[in-house]
């Protein structure tokens, strides 16, 4: 070997010892389950999300009890409600795992869902919140626009709010409407409605009741399943 | 075989080279060098003014019982400088929140470190815009101390976004940080890594709750 070509291969060696030494752009993917959604072929599926789980306990709801708890043991109580209706169910997570706003999405999104429901809980207020995404109403786009999925289904967000409120109203839940930007519902492809159950203080009509009086998860399950009854009745398959 | 000719210029390419990565290496050196020097340099003296007279604000007080938000009329003595103002009426706004019998209660009295205003960037062949940015930096005690939940953060974030745009109409958008830094979330589900549009926070921009209106209260 000439020492030109010595030369030449000293440096390219040196380049590619730099080059693996330089530090990664590309974040590392996150090894986090998927949950199993099959690719809906037309049927009315309901997406039930739990937010929190894991290591996101979410907020402290008072004697120890968090947040992920309460939205788990709501999601499985409405999917047992909704699967006895008849109604297919999609969950994002039946256990207490962690689980990225992003993966939440993407099951939802797989699932091609007719209803999404975002289950929140707080130790603030009183009664139901519920929340339709902060995006301004647009065109849905092919292909999904990630970040503003739901600017094409905010219309249909409302107006599954709506039916959600009138249930809750017949069953004499005070309801707090409003918009909230709060993932993963910017990303979700879905008429998505994010409920939160707070605590019931005692009003003219209804008495108190904690966030884990079982006799008020039940009425507050009963009144989601029936919205989501009605909202069936009135779904036309795409 | 490679020609004399051609192992000189390879010589000379190569010394180019070794030349021009030291002089690159010695620019970084002396750009790093003036950075820091800068960051380490005391900060030039801020006046904020002298608080002027007492002025009549607007504070959007919410309530966590129905979602509502009441416009309160306080008389507050606000500083000449805008960023010092932003922040003694946020501080107000905060201190409301901790008054006995709040209808939105927070542990803490203050939670605001600094405002900052950043000029709208404006599009292309657009002309100047005179609407500016809010950057907002909460205390991590206000975070802390702030009620989890989705209600809760929203509203504590439409609270300040509609002080802020009643009295100081040229901010037209907000954006939150924490201890100068930025977060997903306030505490745990409002976003915070969007910017909000400070029109969003005006009770008439934002639906009703049932039962309870947004009112308006001008004692």
């Amino acid at each position: 070997m000439r020492w030109t070509e010595a030369v030449v291969l000293g440096l390219a060696v040196w380049g590619s010892v730099l080059a693996q030494s330089a530090p990664q752009t590309q974040p590392a993917q996150q090894a986090s389950p998927v949950p199993s959604a099959q690719a809906n072929t037309g049927q009315f599926v309901v997406v039930i999300d739990a937010a929190h789980g894991g290591t996101d306990a979410g907020a402290g709801l008072g004697n120890g009890l968090a947040e992920k708890n309460v939205t788990l043991a709501l999601s499985v109580r409405l999917r047992s409600t909704l699967q006895a209706r008849g109604v297919n169910v999609v969950t994002t997570r039946e256990a207490d795992a962690t689980l990225p706003a992003l993966n939440r999405a993407e099951a939802a999104n797989h699932a091609q869902a007719a209803v999404c429901l975002v289950l929140h809980a707080t130790a603030t207020g009183s009664g139901v919140h519920l929340y339709t995404a902060a995006l301004a109403p647009a065109a849905q786009t092919h292909p999904l626009s990630w970040p503003t999925a739901q600017a094409g289904y905010v219309t249909q967000s409302v107006k599954l709010e709506s039916e959600i409120d009138s249930a809750m109203a017949h069953a004499q839940i005070p309801v707090t409407l409003g918009r909230a930007s709060v993932q993963p519902m910017d990303n979700l492809a879905c008429p998505a409605v994010a409920v939160e159950m707070a605590p019931l203080v005692a009003g003219h009509i209804t008495g108190g009741k904690g966030i884990s009086d079982t006799g008020y998860q039940e009425t507050v399950v009963n009144a989601l399943a029936a919205a989501v009854e009605s909202w069936r009745s009135d779904w036309k398959q795409p | 075989m490679i020609s004399r000719v051609h192992k000189v210029l390879f010589l000379i390419m190569l010394l180019a080279c070794v030349v021009m990565a030291a002089f690159l290496i010695r620019l970084r050196n002396r750009a790093q060098d003036r950075l820091h020097a800068e960051a380490t340099m005391a900060p030039a003296e801020i006046t904020e003014g002298s608080p002027s007279a007492p002025r009549s604000v607007m504070l959007y007080i919410p309530n966590d019982l129905d979602g509502s938000m009441t416009s309160v009329q306080r008389s507050i003595a606000l500083p000449a400088d805008d960023n010092a103002q932003a922040r003694v009426l946020l501080d107000n706004l905060i201190a409301a929140f901790h008054a006995a019998g709040s209808t939105h209660p927070m542990s803490v009295e203050t939670g605001v470190n600094e405002v900052y205003f950043l000029p709208l960037p404006k599009a292309r062949g657009e002309q100047a815009s005179s609407g500016r940015i809010a950057v907002v930096d909460l205390s991590g005690a206000l975070a802390a101390a702030q009620p989890s939940g989705i209600e809760p953060e929203t509203l504590t974030l439409l609270a300040m976004m509609a002080t802020l745009h009643a009295n100081m109409p040229s901010i037209a958008e907000v954006h939150f940080l924490v201890d100068g830094q930025p977060r997903q979330t306030l505490a745990g589900h409002a976003d915070l890594t969007r910017t909000y549009l400070a029109s969003e926070a005006s009770p008439e921009a934002n639906p009703t709750s049932r039962p309870g209106q947004a009112a308006e209260v001008t004692p």
